[in-house]
């Protein structure tokens, strides 16, 4: 026995002869003397008068009654600000860069006489994939991300855990899973680290493979823009922005509804075991600081999710010209998937163009709108709003956005099928990644890209069918 | 508080002028700070304060799961400045509190910086006692003054400095109050100008510390250099697998022993998590 070896083996003895409980006992005199330090130093003014607002807060957005209404209200308003605000600068952006700088750089590389399919390539493909992303995405982001920081920083997420914690434990998961989920509100890869706070690798795992159920950055835009053009064009004007919020808010309440039922199947399934305890600790409420959290929240957030969407769209952006121009048999690459696919695709109630723009897009959720629309305007060679094959357009509106897909053949159910199934498919490349790296596991990886794929089918197949039915 | 910080405003120590910042260039540094604490008691944001980066910050528990670095100068010094997890305790392990209680005792920070939230003094002490069991070389940041202030709450700073036996400096890092303070007192640890003389737990019981005594012993024949023998004695009386596993291997001796260069230290420290 080495030296070292001898070590443990003393320590193993000893602990038996000094006891079990000398852990607690440690505890305790930590305890005691932490207390006796602030005795000696801390003067309290009024007992009563400590933190009497955040109770008083409290007492309303965590009340069993109160607190869920709150939450829906809060979230909603946070969506008809980004639904109203958004749609201007949209305009105004997709005029410029989709239109003047297009045409500006097109004519551009015609006059310098370069080959035909270089300049399909660079800038009917690369430069408009990238253009058509900063243009849909930017607006919504820059008024989302700031005003749902601003919320973060006030204190309120972890009233949100609070609120969700019983459910959470009722279905055998962990309360600080609404934590984590509340994380993949804003990117599900961050949401999925964040599960590091949960210790069980059970209910981390449950909490890993659920996160993908929350909305994330790149799918709140698809969501605004899908329901503000389908949704809110059910209703008169006036009430537009107001219903289109509400379905927004209705598919993130659907994910969250997801994410308990998911987490209840796997703890009852290949997760089996009990909810364990923990404590939450709600920080006192912080007037947030508006000017800095718009700072950070444009950087850290906008400025980081516009720049991921803009590096994947230009390689997209190649990847759909291409597809959209190769051809086999004189059909194109694109068309002969669509063709292929649109029979399944219509079943649940969706089409080839959305299922291949959800395989181009699978590095980023940022890009499904501008594939789905540049995918569209190919191949039903709606040329009068754009140049050749797999350019995108001039869309320097939502009516022509609507336009175009209903030239697509949309409908009210492909729009809310869209929404769907943007919730519910497989998580981002950059999400898969984490997972792996944190789990470790190819089997809980697959596990997390396919099972939600199957849900989204069978939803948006069910879907279909019943309202085919009325 | 406001007070303390006007009269500082014109006293020499108010050194923000030579502070530069460095942002996350940190080839070669002098010292290496850790920066502990509980959950959201304002980690990111005193490390935003003193690196000068964007760490985004969050009003709620759990925000930072995974260590952030980056470095600052002060009086021509370098130093590299870690924000660990926040952890209530380094005694029960989940991953987000090893990667906190690992990179204090393997990564042996020249300072560690504990914030605590001064509204929550006592249940935050907790940390600071533990810690102390760990190094010497603590300065403890009470941040979110305001907030106290503001709830009734008037601490003693010079006697809960005396108590704890290491420099204690009231901040609002959200408005950079103290962070000048803070700097000068990191810089004085680091340098050893300032001598810690932290707390320890004394009242024990009598068989437990016939114990670690014995251990104790046995485990400063083994690694003479060992500078915390009596912490990771109680580690090992408790069954820590962390710490059998390092002593087993013999890999805590040259951990621990203050004659491994910087260069070494800093090898280890990327391979503790």
């Amino acid at each position: 026995m080495t030296e070292r070896d001898e070590i443990i083996a003393i320590a193993n003895r000893l602990r038996w002869e000094v006891g079990g409980n000398f852990h607690d006992s440690l505890m305790e005199s930590l305890y005691k003397e932490a207390g006796e330090i602030v005795k000696k130093t801390v003067k309290k003014k009024d007992e009563h008068f400590a933190f009497s607002l955040d109770r008083k807060i409290d007492k309303i957005v965590t009340n069993k009654w109160t607190g869920f209404p709150i939450m829906f209200l809060l979230l909603a308003l946070v969506f008809w600000i980004t639904v109203q605000g958004a749609n201007y600068p949209s305009e105004l952006l997709s005029g410029l860069l989709v239109g003047d700088l297009y045409n500006f750089l097109r004519s551009a590389f015609v006059s310098l006489n370069m080959p035909n399919w270089i300049t399909g390539l660079l800038i009917d493909g690369g430069y408009l994939a990238m253009a058509w992303v900063i243009s849909v995405m930017l607006p919504p982001m820059a008024i989302f991300f700031p005003l749902f920081t601003l919320l973060e920083d006030f204190g309120y997420l972890p009233r949100v855990a609070f609120n969700m914690d019983s459910l959470f434990r009722k279905v055998g998961a962990h309360g600080k899973q609404a934590l984590t989920m509340s994380m993949g509100f804003g990117c599900n890869a961050a949401g999925v680290v964040a599960t590091r706070i949960i210790d069980s690798p059970r209910e981390r795992l449950i909490a890993i493979i659920t996160n993908n159920f929350s909305l994330c950055n790149g799918r709140w835009p698809t969501q605004i823009l899908i329901a503000t053009i389908f949704i809110g064009g059910l209703v008169p004007a006036h009430l537009a922005g107001l219903v289109s919020a509400g379905a927004v808010v209705g598919i993130a309440i659907l994910g969250i509804a997801f994410s308990l039922v998911t987490s209840w199947f796997l703890s009852k399934t290949i997760l089996k075991g009990e909810a364990s305890t923990f404590n939450l600790e709600l920080p006192p409420y912080r007037p947030p600081r508006i000017l800095q959290t718009l700072y950070t929240s444009f950087i850290d957030r906008t400025l980081i999710v516009l720049w991921r969407a803009v590096v994947f769209a230009f390689p997209a952006g190649l990847v759909i010209w291409s597809i959209a121009n190769i051809q086999i048999n004189n059909v194109s690459l694109a068309d002969h998937f669509i063709n292929l696919t649109d029979p399944f695709a219509m079943i649940v109630g969706l089409n080839g163009i959305i299922l291949l723009a959800y395989i181009v897009a699978i590095p980023a959720n940022e890009i499904v709108i501008p594939t789905i629309l540049m995918l569209t305007v190919t191949h039903f060679g709606l040329n009068s709003v754009g140049g050749g094959a797999g350019v995108m357009f001039e869309a320097d509106s939502l009516d022509l956005t609507r336009q175009i897909l209903e030239a697509g053949g949309w409908t009210v159910l492909t729009g809310i099928n869209l929404m769907l199934f943007s919730l519910l498919h497989n998580p981002c490349s950059t999400t898969l990644y984490t997972i792996y790296k944190e789990t470790g596991s190819w089997k809980w990886t697959l596990i997390s890209a396919l099972m939600p794929i199957a849900m989204g089918f069978t939803v948006t197949f069910l879907v279909t069918q019943l309202w085919l039915l009325f | 508080m406001s007070k303390v910080l006007a009269e500082c405003e014109n006293c020499p120590v108010h050194n923000t002028g030579n502070l530069i910042k460095l942002g996350i260039d940190m080839s070669d540094f002098d010292y290496v700070i850790a920066l502990a604490g509980n959950p959201n008691t304002g980690k990111s944001t005193v490390f935003n304060a003193l690196t000068g980066l964007h760490q985004h910050t969050g009003n709620w528990p759990g925000k930072t799961v995974t260590r952030a670095e980056g470095g600052f100068e002060f009086n021509g010094r370098k130093y590299k400045i870690v924000d660990l997890p926040g952890t209530y305790s380094l005694l029960s392990i989940s991953t987000d509190e090893e990667v906190a209680r690992n990179f204090i005792l393997f990564g042996q920070p020249d300072v560690t910086v504990i914030v605590v939230d001064a509204t929550r003094l006592e249940r935050n002490l907790n940390l600071v006692l533990q810690v102390f069991e760990i190094t010497d070389r603590v300065v403890v940041c009470l941040n979110l003054m305001d907030e106290a202030e503001r709830n009734g709450i008037e601490i003693d700073v010079r006697t809960l400095s005396k108590e704890l036996g290491v420099p204690v400096v009231p901040t609002v890092a959200r408005e950079k109050k103290g962070i000048p303070e803070l700097l000068r007192y990191i810089d004085e640890v680091a340098t050893g100008k300032y001598k810690c003389k932290p707390r320890r737990i004394k009242k024990r019981d009598k068989k437990l510390q016939e114990a670690i005594e014995v251990l104790k012993y046995k485990l400063n024949n083994v690694f003479p250099n060992l500078p915390n023998s009596e912490w990771v004695a109680l580690r090992l009386l408790e069954g820590d697998r962390e710490i059998i596993k390092a002593v087993k291997s013999g890999e805590i001796g040259k951990i621990l022993s203050p004659e491994t260069t910087s260069m070494n230290k800093e090898a280890f420290r990327s391979g503790v998590d």
